[in-house]
């Protein structure tokens, strides 16, 4: 479905864009996870090629423009360019607006949603070259109903939205679709942070009734990815177990 | 024609996907080769990289016929 593609997955070392690379590989792209250090991607590698996936893993800090452009120039060469961008990376720096201090959200606008423009321009022109690609952004529930503690990260992921409806405006007569992607709780390193209580009570907002798994977003994001999805674009595919509906 | 001349045309009828018997000196590129603004961006983007040079986006506004991109490479290009 995806043969001939070329994808970036940042963030792809673990949850959710560890599953997402692995997908898209699965579907026949050719993959190039980053990770914020050198064993990360290493073990990107590793776990592409465990999946019988082309392509690997680079250390890349999407704050850093001069390594993005550095890195999306190496990969044009030894890849081609890139076809599939899946802007995945992210963090939280949770706690309580009163006490949240300036750097808390500085980090969190940076890395989950300056890193989105960033990535995004890069990939751009070769993607109006070639008349087709595909930008796909990993959002989150949370910056379509909010929740306490986490006003950074849902101010982030609602800043996506926008891009992404802008961007898709931009750039559809071109052949370029930009989506998001918004999980609900999905079962992964960040969720499981959370105590025994604090599931089961989440758990209880989910019609579905469980936790989602990150093979639910993968599925999804490589749906948006594929030729089928060609005539849906500035959209956000709510992923959530029926947590929320919009 | 100049090197120049030729090289924006090149660039100008690729760009467009214009036909190069349409594409002369006065031709404005969205009045009379139909690009619209995200052509008008590719088509410096294009320039840029053929000429080896930066347009600041208020040079890039005043460029509006091929006449004038062939006069600002001109001007910039060494």
């Amino acid at each position: 479905m995806l043969s001939g593609q070329i994808a970036l997955v940042t963030g792809a070392s673990r949850g959710i864009g560890a599953a997402v690379a692995l997908e898209l590989g699965k579907q026949g792209a050719t993959v190039i996870g980053t990770a914020t250090t050198a064993s990360g991607a290493e073990q990107i590698s590793v776990a592409l090629q465990q999946g019988g996936v082309k392509g690997e893993g680079v250390a890349l800090d999407v704050n850093n423009a001069a390594q993005v452009e550095e890195v999306l120039k190496a990969i044009g060469e030894k890849h081609g360019t890139v076809s599939i961008l899946v802007n995945n990376a992210g963090i939280t720096r949770d706690t309580l607006l009163m006490r949240m201090s300036e750097d808390d959200w500085d980090a969190v606008m940076s890395t989950n949603l300056k890193s989105v423009f960033r990535l995004s321009q890069a990939v751009l022109r070769p993607m109006m070259k070639a008349r087709q690609g595909r930008i796909i952004s990993i959002s989150s529930v949370v910056g379509h109903m909010g929740n306490a503690g986490q006003a950074n990260y849902a101010a982030a992921k609602a800043g996506m939205s926008g891009f992404t409806k802008s961007l898709a405006r931009e750039v559809g007569s071109r052949g370029i679709t930009v989506n998001c992607v918004a999980p609900g709780f999905i079962d992964t390193d960040m969720t499981r942070a959370l105590s025994e209580d604090q599931r089961n009570g989440l758990v209880q907002l989910v019609p579905v009734g469980r936790f989602g798994d990150v093979q639910d977003i993968a599925a999804a994001v490589a749906f948006l990815a594929s030729p089928a999805a060609g005539y849906i674009t500035g959209e956000t595919l709510h992923v959530n177990g029926g947590m929320y509906m919009a | 024609m100049s090197d120049i001349e030729q090289r924006v045309k090149k660039i100008v009828t690729e760009q467009l996907g214009a036909n190069e018997a349409d594409v002369k000196n006065t031709s404005s590129f969205v009045d009379d080769l139909g690009a619209d603004s995200l052509d008008t961006v590719e088509l410096v983007m294009a320039l840029e990289e053929e000429f080896d040079c930066e347009i600041p986006d208020e040079e890039a506004e005043k460029i509006t016929t091929v006449q004038q991109a062939i006069d600002y490479v001109n001007a910039h290009v060494k």
